[in-house]
């Protein structure tokens, strides 16, 4: 089954309660969004789940060179980061829309839907 | 040398079944992009053979026939070095012939993909006039305008997003189906609008390639639509058809010998197409009926056929019904309260209740990018007298169009302003 990333994009800059405004802005989507992962696991989608720390606790390690070098904070300068993602599980992109549709709803934030390679796509690169 | 009678079987071949092999081989080999080549190839094999061995008895099925072989050569080929991945497909090799109706069922599923909401509406508009409407890679580059190699990029991105992302070859699902089918008429009026008002220097006024392109690729699509005639879907389908068919109908009255644009109230209405002023007119009344008959409630290309309906039934432009018009643009505006539909009011509020109060309407909207913006004012406030100002209006009316025919009756109208203000024979 086909795999697709969807991933949240949140403001750069957080409050005490991460992307929401309130504790109780925070407290609902929490409880939506554990809602929601629920649904995904009872209908056989969910792969993995997970929230993001914020953008500034994250160091860039190149390891490139001879000695890795290490970057305080994230790789891109923006005005929205990477808040946290699904890998989700879907017969084809308008399944994956409607989760990612539900899931923006209770999570209150845009989701990005990528889908993942398949072993029939990089089988493609290799023979090009 | 071909004979003509074998060229125009080809022609004819192409624009009829064209849609039905892409749709048929996408289906069979689940992938756009070697459906597109195989049919590019059948159709090849024919220009080369037809010529020599006739015309065969169903060209049609002819050409599904010899481009699902040229699928399977392909695939065979690459098979050599993938066997694996191609097996299953070879496995559709011996199929049988499908059934009429499920075939017309592929080529609606083949509008759907080409529209889907998840490609730009850039790339929706070339993939549709590609898959379905069978136009080459030149041709749409010229259509819109931009480097063959740009247009060429732009499809290929999309079918490989088709192919990566999973874009399903398959019908929306009820609840989805009215939002895209709304997303498909987007850009089957995308089509014949770039077709209608064609811009670009040295572009003809009107491109008919694009606007026939359009309403046979809306009729197609109002052929395949399941569903009773009484859905709102059905209903601006027809509704598209009628408001193609009824602008269409005045295009040759629309653009003078000398390459101006006539308005409305000045085309010679004797110029008409007939025969598609009254399929137009049927249709409308078609859509009316349904309303009436409790169906929902008309939609924008509903209303805007409407629209059209009341113009072209007018014989001369002093007998149209303006009160209707403007009815009819106030419950547009309820559905779609956006500044160019107010604006398009304007004009018909100017007929009705004067050019100052349509003035004062046009004055609030933010159009100030649009030429059209500038070229209402510019004619309410020459019909007020009010010459410098209208003056300004159609210099940035001018600056702003692109559609040649336009800037040639805009530099006109400018031009018979005549003197500034105070010779105007403004009555102050």
């Amino acid at each position: 089954m086909p795999q697709y990333l969807l991933s949240v994009h949140g403001p750069a800059e957080r409050t005490p309660f991460g992307a929401y405004a309130s504790k109780e802005d925070m407290l609902e989507a929490f409880a939506e969004t554990g809602a929601f992962n629920d649904r995904l696991v009872a209908d056989g989608s969910f792969v993995f789940a997970g929230g993001l720390a914020e953008a500034a606790t994250a160091t860039v390690v190149d390891g490139t060179g001879d000695q890795p070098v290490l970057t305080d904070g994230p790789y891109l300068e923006a005005k929205e980061y990477l808040g946290g993602f699904w890998v989700v599980e879907a017969p084809d992109l308008d399944v994956a829309l409607r989760l990612a549709a539900e899931g923006s709803r209770a999570c209150r934030g845009k989701v990005e839907v990528r889908p993942f390679q398949t072993p029939e796509s990089v089988q493609e690169m290799l023979d090009s | 040398m071909t004979p003509p009678a074998v060229d125009e079987a080809i022609t004819r071949a192409h624009r009829e079944e064209w849609a039905r092999v892409v749709a048929t081989l996408t289906r069979r080999f689940g992938d756009l992009g070697t459906a597109e080549d195989a049919a590019a190839e059948a159709f090849a094999t024919a220009v080369e053979r037809w010529p020599r061995d006739g015309v065969p008895p169903n060209p049609g099925a002819w050409l599904t026939t010899t481009a699902a072989r040229k699928a399977i050569d392909r695939l065979r080929r690459e098979s050599r070095r993938d066997a694996k991945h191609q097996e299953a497909r070879l496995l559709f090799e011996d199929d049988p012939p499908t059934p009429r109706g499920a075939i017309d069922d592929d080529r609606l599923r083949l509008v759907f993909t080409c529209c889907h909401p998840a490609l730009s509406p850039e790339a929706r508009v070339a993939l549709t006039l590609r898959m379905v409407g069978g136009l080459t890679v030149p041709e749409i580059a010229r259509a819109f305008l931009v480097q063959e190699a740009t247009m060429g990029q732009r499809i290929t991105r999309a079918k490989a997003k088709i192919r990566a992302a999973r874009i399903p070859y398959r019908l929306p699902t009820a609840e989805d189906l009215q939002a895209r089918l709304d997303g498909v008429l987007t850009v089957l009026f995308l089509v014949f609008n770039e077709g209608y008002l064609a811009t670009g220097p040295g572009t003809d006024p009107i491109r008919h390639d694009l606007t026939a392109e359009a309403i046979r690729l809306t009729r197609l699509v109002r052929d395949l639509l399941p569903g009773p005639g009484g859905s709102t879907a059905a209903g601006e389908v027809t509704g598209l058809l009628a408001l193609m068919l009824l602008t269409e109908a005045r295009g040759r009255a629309r653009v003078s010998a000398a390459g101006e644009l006539v308005t409305l109230d000045e085309q010679d209405r004797g110029a008409w197409d007939r025969d598609l002023v009254d399929e137009g007119h049927r249709l409308v009344r078609e859509t009316l009926a349904a309303v009436a008959a409790g169906g929902p409630p008309p939609g924008r290309y509903q209303l805007l056929a409407a629209i059209n309906a009341v113009h072209t039934d007018a014989r001369d432009a002093r007998d149209t019904d303006w009160a209707q018009v403007v009815a009819l643009y106030d419950r547009l505006a309820r559905l779609d309260p956006s500044p160019v539909v107010a604006l398009n009011r304007a004009v018909a509020v100017a007929e009705v209740d004067g050019p100052d109060v349509a003035l004062a309407l046009v004055d609030r909207l933010p159009l100030e990018a649009y030429h059209a913006f500038h070229a209402t004012r510019a004619e309410l406030l020459r019909r007020l007298g009010r010459s410098t100002e209208a003056r300004a209006a159609y210099d940035r009316a001018i600056e702003l169009a692109g559609n040649t025919a336009e800037v040639a009756y805009l530099t006109r109208r400018r031009g018979q302003l005549g003197a500034p203000e105070a010779t105007s024979g403004r009555t102050t």
